[in-house]
């Protein structure tokens, strides 16, 4: 990751990166997020991937609430004619 | 040539349109092509890429769910039961392509397209942004660029809603494999919506 203002240690954030899934899912060992929160609350760029990566999750969950578009119309009779057929 | 129109709100009563199935009603048949086939051919179109495919998915899927009918106990809803068997059946489709070269299932190991680049904030509600049509556009051409078998995961765990359990029995692969490629696949998409809501929220800003 690319740090501008912060003094981190870069390679922590890439370690903890690979830890932000299990925390979404809350499938992360108390003591890693522990470890995970205290990191965060001082690396606002790593702040920043948490949030939009739980967006991003929130958004495909959400992705077929919405209805999909019409059966193109010569789709959907071919598929009529077929379960006619038997 | 249009399809035939019908009345949907025919049998809204899931248990109508199951009597009316299985007394081979020609209008319920209709019905319950309108009501599911949609979501089926679009979830078939995803997971495969190919047109061509997903209508083979399609049609695979529905016999499959009138063959099954008189057996269905409705111990789920209708529409989990047909979209599990169009899940099933768009799984078979792409097991019989070309064996995929094995991906690297090492969290440690993630792609440059998977190291974070973007550190701006989006400031929108995504249950709204899901039903932004530019978004969801944007979130198809993504979830379509990603390789297939991190497609076929996040597809499964997070748009379809298997458990991680499910999705591992369902590809033949460990619940490690899963996780490590769901979370390439959502770093990825991440990375790929970044731009669009970045700049989103900058305009509202």
């Amino acid at each position: 990751m690319s740090h501008a203002a912060h003094s981190h240690d870069l390679q922590r954030c890439r370690e903890l990166v690979a830890q932000l899934n299990d925390y979404l899912d809350g499938e992360l060992p108390a003591d890693l997020c522990a470890e995970l929160e205290h990191h965060l609350a001082d690396c606002p760029d790593c702040q920043v991937v948490l949030d939009t990566l739980g967006q991003t999750v929130r958004i495909l969950h959400h992705l077929d609430e919405a209805p999909p578009p019409a059966l193109p119309a010569d789709l959907e009779a071919r598929l009529l004619a077929r379960l006619r057929a038997g | 040539m249009p399809g035939p129109t019908i009345d949907l709100s025919l049998y809204a009563d899931e248990a109508a349109l199951l009597a009316a199935l299985r007394r081979h009603d020609p209008d319920a048949c209709t019905c319950l092509v309108k009501r599911f086939a949609p979501l089926v051919y679009a979830r078939a179109l995803r997971l495969t890429g190919d047109p061509d495919e997903a209508e083979s998915v399609l049609q695979s899927t529905f016999i499959k769910v009138c063959d099954a009918l008189p057996g269905f106990d409705g111990a789920s809803s209708l529409g989990t039961w047909i979209y599990r068997i169009a899940t099933n059946e768009g799984l078979m489709v792409l097991r019989r392509r070309k064996p995929q070269i094995a991906l690297d299932d090492v969290a440690d190991n993630l792609h440059p397209e998977e190291v974070p680049h973007q550190f701006q904030a989006w400031s929108h509600d995504p249950q709204r942004l899901a039903l932004d049509g530019e978004l969801r556009a944007q979130i198809e051409r993504a979830i379509a660029a990603l390789p297939e078998q991190l497609r076929v995961v996040v597809l499964l765990r997070d748009v379809e809603g298997l458990s991680t359990e499910e999705t591992a029995a369902q590809l033949g692969i460990s619940p490690g494999a899963v996780k490590v490629r769901l979370h390439r696949a959502r770093l990825r998409l991440r990375e790929a919506l970044a731009d669009y809501l970045a700049a989103r929220s900058e305009d509202h800003a």
